[in-house]
This record gives structure tokens, sequence and C-alpha cells, in this order.
């Protein structure tokens, strides 16, 4: 009989946290430069073309502001990739040439075209031409997105394993084609809603700091302008977002399936599947009683077959579809292929066993059963079908809350660009409580991008790879403690650095821009 | 050459010279920052796990191979 991986569930349960406290931390500071560097360029663009040393003056206010993000952040990253290497042990060797190569490029560009142009963005005022200076602000912000773009990619492939081939005899994958891996439709999906909210946060920023200067009397012409510049940047942004999201989703749905059903707490699938626009997840619930899934809900029949399959009356798998199968549809019961990867991984052990005696025959043989049955790898490190259930509430309410939030930034966008537009902005009746909505939306914007990455990363657990391998196969046996300890050392780093960054920017705010700019050279 | 190369290092280094407060500050922040995550982290408590303990690239994927057949025992009795 079979035996299961028995890992202490601490040490998997810490390495997950200890993985997800950083990634979180760090996304907390990458959205607003990803898109606030545009925005800057934008701006720094208008002084250009009109010669206004207020916008210069505008421009170089918000580029301190992203001085202050950029520096708290940077760096911040790098542990993720020093996690990889000490508790990720197995998962950064079956994963390595395709991480290897996405990385490498990451780490170059954000080298080469980041500290380069930063330099000439912050000590070039003056000392090189307006259009010199302007194309470095661009190349910074064309190049911040780049680097993301590579570790987003590595982030596709691990959701889409495409383009590479697995080596028995290495235990590593190797990419066979990295145009496959490049434009994963996973990863182009990925990468493209990633960036793009956030712009949707920075232009949030930039418009709930210009709210906090409404809100005062002060820098009225500074935040009038930054609010239009934003509110466009932030709406084309936004619109970005829910197609890119739609796209995401039309991926998940065939990729990933149950993360799809996670996300809209759909049990029972069918055919004209419900969209939940609003609900509440009955918390008796579970993929193996009748209990009904909600407990309020407003849904929309045939709206998510509809957005999934274009097609209101197509089928959508449910968690008890994937739980249990339904041959109806051509979907294998998880116990199948948890049997199938536990055959996958006694044949790779026999092949290394039969390469070890010389013995080709049983070798080739164990080889052709491993390759048959490779696509059900990760499921035998499961104990039981129900192990392929993500948690169904923190991924539903996680999807609905961002989702209802970057409806709400929509209208945001367009009253703060109209009424600024109108020039009405500064002359409203009921402006302080829009102003004061203004600021508030900036910690929403923050709270729906990390909403994002909870969807995106516990809607695919148990797999670190998907259908591969599991997080708790890809964990080092290293002791929980040692993980423990590295945990509350980076929640204190981090807190630090968070409470650091918000107070020199609150102080940065309050002191404003300088009060006059003279015009470049 | 050489001119072009003392033309970007006064440019750095005036840079650096004349930046404002705020700047040192963030750069007094970075530099601590660096110190504390490439040197204390990095080293002391995170050692990359299989450069550390294995030599050669056969041996660990001999240990990551091992990692991942150990604990599953395939039961030959279910049908495929």
């Amino acid at each position: 009989m079979m035996t299961l991986l028995n890992i202490d569930p601490s040490l998997v349960d810490w390495s997950r946290a200890q993985f997800a406290l950083t990634a979180m931390y760090h996304w907390i500071f990458v959205p607003i430069t990803l898109g606030i560097l545009f925005i800057i360029a934008i701006m720094e663009t208008r002084y250009v073309k009109t010669g206004d040393p207020e916008w210069k003056r505008i421009t170089k206010f918000w580029m301190k502001l992203f001085g202050v993000n950029f520096a708290i952040g940077v760096a911040t990253g790098i542990i993720l990739e020093f996690e990889f290497g000490t508790n990720w042990s197995n998962y950064s060797w079956f994963v390595g040439d395709i991480f290897g190569a996405p990385l490498a490029i990451e780490g170059i560009m954000a080298f080469f075209l980041e500290s380069t142009f930063i330099a000439i963005m912050f000590f070039g005022w003056n000392k090189v031409s307006k259009k010199m200076h302007l194309t470095a602000t661009w190349l910074t912000a064309l190049g911040a997105n780049l680097s993301a773009l590579w570790i987003l990619v590595a982030n596709g492939w691990m959701q889409y394993p495409v383009g590479m081939a697995f080596n028995p005899e290495t235990a590593r994958n190797e990419m066979l084609n990295f145009w496959d891996v490049f434009l994963s439709p996973v990863a182009v999906n990925k990468f493209l809603h990633t960036i793009t909210s956030g712009y949707v946060v920075a232009a949030i920023f930039v418009i709930g700091v210009s709210s906090y200067f409404l809100l005062r009397k002060r820098e009225v012409l500074l935040a009038k302008r930054s609010i239009i510049i934003s509110g466009v940047f932030g709406l084309m942004a936004i619109f970005a977002v829910i197609f890119t999201g739609h796209g995401s989703a039309v991926q998940v749905a065939q990729k990933q399936p149950m993360k799809l059903a996670a996300m809209e707490g759909l049990y029972k699938g069918g055919e004209s599947a419900e969209l939940i626009g609003i609900g509440i997840l009955n918390p008796k619930k579970d993929v193996n009683n009748q209990e009904k899934p909600f407990l309020f809900k407003i849904g929309f029949k045939g709206v998510l077959s509809y957005l999934i399959n274009f097609d209101k009356n197509s089928f959508v798998a449910g968690v008890e579809d994937l739980v249990h199968g339904n041959p109806e549809f051509g979907i294998l019961p998880a116990q199948e292929r948890i049997n199938r990867g536990k055959l996958a991984i006694h044949s790779l052990k026999e092949y290394k066993k039969a390469l070890k005696h010389e013995d080709k025959t049983s070798a080739n043989m164990h080889l052709k059963t491993f390759e048959k049955n490779f696509e059900h790898l990760g499921y035998g490190y499961l104990e039981k079908p129900e192990d392929i259930v993500p948690n169904v509430s923190l991924v539903f309410y996680s999807f609905h809350i961002m989702v209802i939030f970057g409806t709400f930034f929509v209208l945001v966008f367009a009253v703060f660009l109209w009424l600024s537009m109108t020039n009405k902005i500064d002359k409203l009746k009921w402006g302080k409580p829009l102003f004061i909505l203004g600021i508030i939306t900036i910690p929403m914007s923050f709270i729906s991008s990390e909403l994002g990455w909870v969807v995106a990363e516990v809607g695919r657990q148990p797999w670190v790879v998907q259908d591969l391998l599991t997080v708790s196969a890809g964990v080092t046996d290293i002791s929980s403690a040692s993980v423990q300890t590295t945990f509350w050392i980076f929640a204190f780093i981090f807190t630090a650095l968070l409470i650091a960054e918000v107070s020199i920017m609150t102080r940065m705010i309050k002191t404003g821009p300088k009060t006059k700019e003279g015009g470049n050279k | 050459m050489i001119k072009a190369l003392k033309k970007v290092f006064k440019f750095y280094y005036e840079g650096f010279r004349d930046m404002p407060r705020w700047g040192k500050t963030l750069w007094t922040i970075i530099i601590l920052k660096g110190l504390l995550v490439f040197v204390l982290v990095k080293f002391i408590f995170f050692p990359n796990y299989l450069k550390t303990n294995f030599d050669s690239d056969s041996e660990r994927s001999e240990y990551v191979l091992d990692q991942l057949t150990k604990f599953s025992e395939y039961d030959d009795t279910i049908k495929h």
C-alpha cells in the first residue's frame, strides 16, 4: 500500500507563510513604481512640449515620491530568490532551467536599464538636454516594466508549465522552446493584467495625494493637473485590467479549472453556469456534503459560461466535478490522477535504480511508464482527492472584493477626471467628503492589488508547479523552527521599511513641492 | 574613451555631492538595507541549501530525486 509524503506540515505552512509575507510586502512597493513612472514621463513630456516650469515642478514632486518608494522597495524582491535557494530547494532544482533564463535577464535588465536611467532622472536636471532627460524618464518606465515581465513569465510557467521537458536523470525541467514559455497565453495575460493593475494603483495614489492638497486648499494647480494626467492614465489602465482580467479568467478556466471554481464558489458545475455578483458562502459546505454552497447570493445564470466559453449554455467545471470526476465532460476523478501520479513517482524511482544497475531494459520500461504518467506527477504527492481543493472562501472573497473595488475605481477615475477637466473640482460645495474618499481609495487600491495575488496564488494550491509539483514536495526538509525565526525577522524588517516609507512620504507630501521651479536649459 | 569615463564619473560625483537631504536619507536606507539583506540575511539565514550541502550537480540531482521519490510507494494492485 502507498505511504504518504510525510514532510512536517508545520514546515510547509511556515515556509508558505514566509514566502507569502515576503511576496505581499514586496508587492506593496512594486505597483507604484510600475505606474507612476509612466505618469511622471507624461508630465515631463508636457513640460518639454510647453516649456511651462509648473510642469517641471509637478514632475519633480512626483519623481521625489517615486524615489522614496523605489529606495524603500528596492531589493525586497531579492529575498524571494534567497528563499527559493534555502526553503524551496527541491522546487528550485525542479524548475531551475526555466527560471534561470528569465531571472538572469531580469537581473541584467533591471541593473543596466533602471540604474543608469534613474541616475539621469535624478542627477541629470540641467546637466543633460531636456529631450535626453525625457528619454531617460521614459526608458526608466519601460525598464521597470520590462524587468517585471521576466518574473511574471516565470510565474506564468508555474501556473501553466509549457515549452519544457523534464529530465528524469537530473530531476530538472529543461527549456525546449523559449518562445513557448515567453508567449504562453497564461504568461502574457498575467503580465498585462499585473502591470496594468499596478498602473491603477499608481494613478489612485496620485489622485489620493492630489485630494490631500485640494482638501488643504494647497497646490491646487498641481493637484488638478495631476488628477487629469492620472485620471486619463488610470481610466485607460482600469479598462485594460478588466480586459486582461477576463483574458486571465479564460486561461484559468482552461488550465486551472479548480481555481476558477473556487473564485466563483462553484461546487457543482454544469451548463449555463452562474456568475456570482455578490454572495455569502455557507461555511458548512464542503466537497463531500450536500449543503447549499451559499447562504445568500446574487447571481446571473449563464453569464459565467458565456464569459469563459463565449457560449451561455456551455459547461463549466465545479469543485465536485474536479474532485469526483465527470466522465460526461472527460474529467478524471482526482483519485485516478493520484494513482497515476504515484505510478509516475514509482517509475521515476525504479528508473533511477535500473540506471544504477545498468539494466537498460528495465530503465526503458520504467521511463516509458513515467513519461506516460508525467502529467499527473504532482498528484502522487497528495493524500486524498480533497487535497486538490484550495481554500474556497479565501479565494472567493478575495476575488469578489477585488472586482467590487475595481468597479469602484472606474467611478473614482471618471468622477475626478470629469470634475478636474471641467475645472469644478476646487469649487465644489461637497469637496471635503470627495477628497477624503480620494485619500481612502489609496489603501483600497493596495488591498485590491494584494487580493489579486491571493486569488492567483492561493487559488492554485496545492500546486507550486501546476499538476507537477505540490508545495509540500517542493519545500526543503529543514527545521521548521529556523523558518519561523526568519519569518519573524522578515516581518520585523518589512514592517520597519513600510513604516519608513509611509512616514517619509507623508512628510514629503505635507511639505509639498518646491515653491518655484526654474526652466530646464 | 577616458574623457567619456571622466564625464560619467563627474556626472555621478556631482549628483551625489549635490544631493538634497532627503536623497541622502534614502541612500542611507538603501545602504543599510543592502547590508542587512545581502550580508546578514543572505549568508547567515539563507545559504543556498543545494550549493552548500553538495559539491556537484550530479550530487544535487541525486538528492532531489531522492527527495521527490522517497516518500511515495506505489500500490501495484491498482489497475490503470
